[in-house]
């Protein structure tokens, strides 16, 4: 049961990340170019998706979107990474502190602001776009890796290795970077892929309300958005990139329930 | 629990103060001045300035956030600047939709969540409990909006059972607006319904295991009376948080599918402020979006500290 959630979550995550990486060197047409005679076909053996009702080729757009889609939640994920798990490691290496109740009460603070309400924000003052959309769902990221990291750095404060550590003169933030941070990697890791897909799930929602990536560039939020008023007479338009975004999401979440299961952190942090 | 309330208040006024402080700070970075876009581009300078003082616009920073926050305590969200007319009269319209949107979906998702989580946990392992979890994965995968269209194809558009979009108002009686939501809320319902179901299922298995239900096994009662007498109850405390955290996320979430169903809520005035560029609607839509779930939580908090006294001492 374990290791089948991670293959078919890997398998189906790396088809994904293949087709956005095959898509920077090739793509069946061209994103850009329209057909109008060859528009909204159904799939054929010309265009394996069909076509929009610009009669560009779905399946090349499905894969750029891939690109897209990726891209966002990724550097979303980056972010929320990349300032969140040190602030968890500061607010777990002073507890108590004033430095640990500032960022704990800061993270209360983002967590009232759902990745879309920052969006409308950053929407309403600089414009959209996909850069806006990975700031709003970097933001959202920051307090979820923050109280991760924290939970998790804790209970490996008391542990003797970090006694021995200190004895040892090794510094707060040291000790962090050397003991905590390797102890909390598969955690992360795993938080890192649940992430991800709810970063698929949140930018083809902006994409979807105008929030997100903006045209030429193909986002699969974007094409269901544009096949809303024609899903009565050509559903292919909505059933693709929706099943895209159905099966990358399952992919990411089954991979993360594999790799939980994989890397089980209680197990992991009573070895240590 | 007094003092533990008092604490938890002070809390809850220091997060609403700064979020009101970021959210206003935000907005004033805004590019663009609003007398000049409700004037248009060939105003004179003096009507300019009169629509300014009128509106407050030449006021200081410090004044402007001050005027906003006290002017929200007391139910002035201050004048659209498209409209001209009052931001609390309008939020206060779209909130007779989108409010009754978040609590229909968050019915529903309860009512699916409950037995679906309690007859996976009753079936451990077996192939019940895997259909309701592999159900929950897809549940979990699929985005709402999208759920939300092929909902209007099958049950709109080809069964014609349901309307396609649209909301006639509560005008027309209680049940023409709740049928005109059902699919909305349906849309809306399912993510989380996925996501309750996971948690109840968890809940009830991790007290399944305490000494307390194997002492009631011991006793006589079989699994089923086991869980049914204890376990559930006990249960049912971190599902309520999530239940509560659910509440914000739907009224969040109720603005994308708003924009499916072409419903006149929160999400559609928020839409249509920012193409006008109507700050100080998206400001205060902003803001009680922000304050519904700094509130919630606050609420969940208390709820939980009422039911578990060790929470109470550790703060």
């Amino acid at each position: 049961m374990r290791s089948r959630n991670l293959i078919i979550g890997g398998v189906l995550s790396a088809l994904v990340i293949a087709a956005a990486l095959i898509s920077f060197l090739w793509t069946p047409y061209d994103v850009t170019q329209m057909n109008i005679p060859a528009k909204l076909q159904t799939p054929n053996g010309t265009h394996w998706l069909g076509t929009d009702h610009f009669g560009r080729d779905i399946f090349s757009m499905i894969m750029v979107g891939a690109r897209t889609s990726i891209a966002v939640a990724l550097v979303a994920v980056g972010i929320g990474m990349g300032v969140g798990v040190p602030l968890g490691l500061a607010a777990a290496a002073r507890q108590g502190s004033l430095l640990d109740e500032v960022i704990m009460r800061g993270n209360d603070l983002v967590f009232a602001f759902p990745s879309l309400v920052i969006a409308i924000l950053i929407t309403a003052v600089f414009g959209p776009g996909a850069v806006n959309a990975i700031i709003a769902i970097g933001i959202f990221n920051i307090p979820v890796f923050a109280r991760l990291t924290r939970g998790a750095a804790l209970p490996l404060w008391q542990r003797e290795f970090i006694m021995a550590a200190r004895v040892a003169g090794k510094g707060v933030s040291r000790i962090s970077i050397e003991h905590i941070l390797p102890n909390v990697t598969n955690l992360l890791i795993v938080q890192g892929t649940i992430q991800f897909s709810l970063g698929i799930l949140a930018e083809a929602g902006l994409s979807y309300v105008g929030l997100g990536a903006q045209p030429p560039l193909p986002s699969w939020g974007r094409m269901l958005a544009d096949a809303q008023t024609m899903v009565n007479f050509a559903p292919h338009l909505a059933l693709i990139p929706g099943g895209a975004i159905i099966l990358t999401v399952l992919g990411l979440n089954l991979m993360g329930d594999g790799l939980r299961d994989l890397l089980d952190p209680r197990i992991r942090v009573e070895r240590t | 629990m007094l003092r533990y309330s008092l604490k938890r208040l002070l809390s809850l006024a220091i997060s609403l103060i700064i979020a009101s402080l970021v959210i206003f700070l935000v907005i004033e970075v805004a590019p663009g001045d609003p007398a000049s876009f409700m004037l248009g581009m060939n105003a004179q300078e003096d009507t300019l300035n009169a629509l300014r003082e009128e509106l407050g616009l030449n006021q200081s920073k410090l004044e402007r956030y001050l005027s906003w926050t006290f002017g929200m305590l007391q139910g002035d969200f201050g004048t659209s600047y498209t409209y001209r007319t009052p931001v609390a009269q309008m939020v206060a319209d779209r909130l007779w939709v989108s409010l009754p949107l978040a609590l229909y979906a968050l019915a529903l998702s309860t009512l699916i969540a409950f037995p679906a989580g309690i007859y996976a946990a009753s079936r451990r392992g077996a192939p019940g409990d895997v259909a309701v979890m592999g159900a929950t994965q897809l549940g979990v995968a699929i985005p709402n909006f999208w759920f939300a269209m092929i909902l209007v194809l099958v049950f709109a558009i080809n069964l014609r059972w349901f309307s396609a979009g649209g909301f006639p108002g509560w005008d027309e009686g209680l049940f023409t607006g709740l049928k005109a939501l059902t699919l909305p809320a349906i849309a809306l319902a399912l993510p989380q319904a996925a996501i309750l179901a996971r948690v109840m299922r968890s809940s009830l298995l991790d007290i399944l295991n305490e000494d307390f239900i194997r002492t009631a096994r011991a006793k006589g009662l079989s699994r089923r009376q086991a869980l049914w007498r204890h376990a559930l109850r006990n249960a049912l405390i971190p599902v309520l948080t999530i239940i509560g955290l659910q509440f914000s996320f739907l009224l969040a979430g109720s603005i994308i599918i708003e924009q499916v169903f072409y419903l006149p809520g929160l999400g559609r005035l928020v839409f249509q402020s920012i193409s006008q560029r109507d700050l100080i609607v998206v400001e205060s839509v902003v803001m009680l979006l922000v304050f519904a779930v700094i509130m919630v939580n606050f609420i969940v908090d208390l709820a939980y500290a009422f039911v578990d006294p060790r929470l109470r001492s550790r703060s």
